[in-house]
């Protein structure tokens, strides 16, 4: 009985690695996952932020992104944030930083990795986003994100920027203001910033002000050891 | 013959309540910008739906097909929305045929610069 069996599973076993091969030729009926093809963009939008001009308490960064998204400026756990101001120290020495936290827009974003409908997915500039409509609001983005940078849309809202669409039972973040670099602009952040401590642009471009500064000065990206490379780079950390 | 004339008693009134029962629609500046009427409002969806991932996706902000765009023209021209009465432009048509709108859960359904006027502080 036993060697019908194991007859039948080498033959099935057989049948199967046969039929993986012969679908088309340089066509397989199974393909192993791989990595996204649309991380071979031209252009990588990205932020490198300079925490030693960063000022503790200023929030003007925080309040431009509010605005410019339409979102309420609460910050209870079911406030929609897309950028925080963050103060850290170091306990041995004693020294203080600020900075501003959003998403990091990662070239291998965890976000897109977990999500079930491809809602959440990275642009070919390098900018993650989320597609509303297709967006389910599971949240597995926001447990998968090791920067706490999205946030879950619990209330309806009204009278929304007609550039930026935001709904109820959705996951949102920062979109690096997608509308205004499409139009040729900035981020509103870095635009509100009196002391340009958020510098925008294209790391790609090696003839970019952002690219030209991440040559020459230290910069971080933080959780580097994740190996996300995430496009918002932090310098003084 | 009475069958008949019974026949046309029965159907013209019908005929007559539906004519007056059809949508009335304050369409704003109007136009026809990117196809005929009839034409649109049997496809305007797959317009609105090819756009949107258009420009989630790619960035393709093209004006022509976009529902910034629609809105921009067929806004009323007294509270600048296709949506906050019932004979705005979109409500007044999905009433009728009974389609759910949802768009505008999201997406302003207010004229931008109208929008940008009231919120330029």
């Amino acid at each position: 009985m036993s060697d019908i069996n194991l007859q039948r599973r080498n033959f099935l076993k057989t049948a199967a690695g046969a039929a993986m091969v012969t679908v088309a030729p340089g066509m397989l009926l199974f393909d192993v996952a791989h990595g996204n093809p649309q991380s071979v963009g031209k252009v990588r939008w990205g932020m490198l932020i300079d925490t030693a001009a960063c000022v503790p308490g200023c929030n003007d960064c925080v309040t431009a992104c509010n605005k410019e998204n339409g979102l309420s400026g609460g910050t209870s756990a079911t406030d929609p944030q897309w950028i925080r101001k963050i103060e850290i120290k170091d306990i041995s020495s004693g020294r203080e930083v600020s900075l501003p936290m959003m998403c990091q827009h990662c070239e291998h974003p965890p976000c897109v990795d977990v999500c079930p409908t491809g809602a959440s997915f990275k642009r070919m500039d390098g900018i993650v986003l989320v597609d509303k409509h297709l967006c389910i609001g599971c949240r597995y983005c926001m447990m998968a994100c090791p920067y706490k940078a999205r946030s879950f849309v619990h209330e309806p809202l009204s009278d929304q920027n007609p550039d930026v669409p935001r709904g109820k039972g959705t996951v949102e973040s920062c979109t690096m203001c997608v509308h205004r670099i499409d139009q040729g602009g900035q981020p509103a952040c870095a635009e509100a910033c009196a002391n340009k401590v958020i510098l925008f642009g294209d790391l790609n471009d090696p003839d970019s002000e952002i690219a030209k500064k991440v040559r020459s000065v230290v910069s971080t990206q933080i959780r580097a050891d994740l190996k996300l490379n995430p496009g918002v780079r932090y310098q003084g950390l | 013959m009475r069958l008949v004339l019974l026949l046309l008693c029965l159907c013209v009134p019908t005929a007559w309540a539906a004519e007056s029962s059809l949508p009335k629609i304050d369409i704003g500046k109007g136009g026809e910008c990117v196809k005929d009427t009839q034409w649109m409002r049997k496809n305007h969806m797959h317009l609105l739906v090819h756009q949107r991932d258009e420009t989630v996706h790619k960035g393709v902000r093209e004006v022509t097909n976009s529902l910034k765009n629609c809105i921009e023209c067929h806004a009323s021209l007294k509270d600048d929305s296709v949506i906050a009465r019932e004979d705005s432009f979109c409500v007044a048509c999905h009433k009728y045929e009974a389609v759910k709108l949802d768009c505008f859960e999201c997406h302003s359904g207010v004229r931008k610069s109208a929008w940008l006027k009231r919120n330029a502080k």
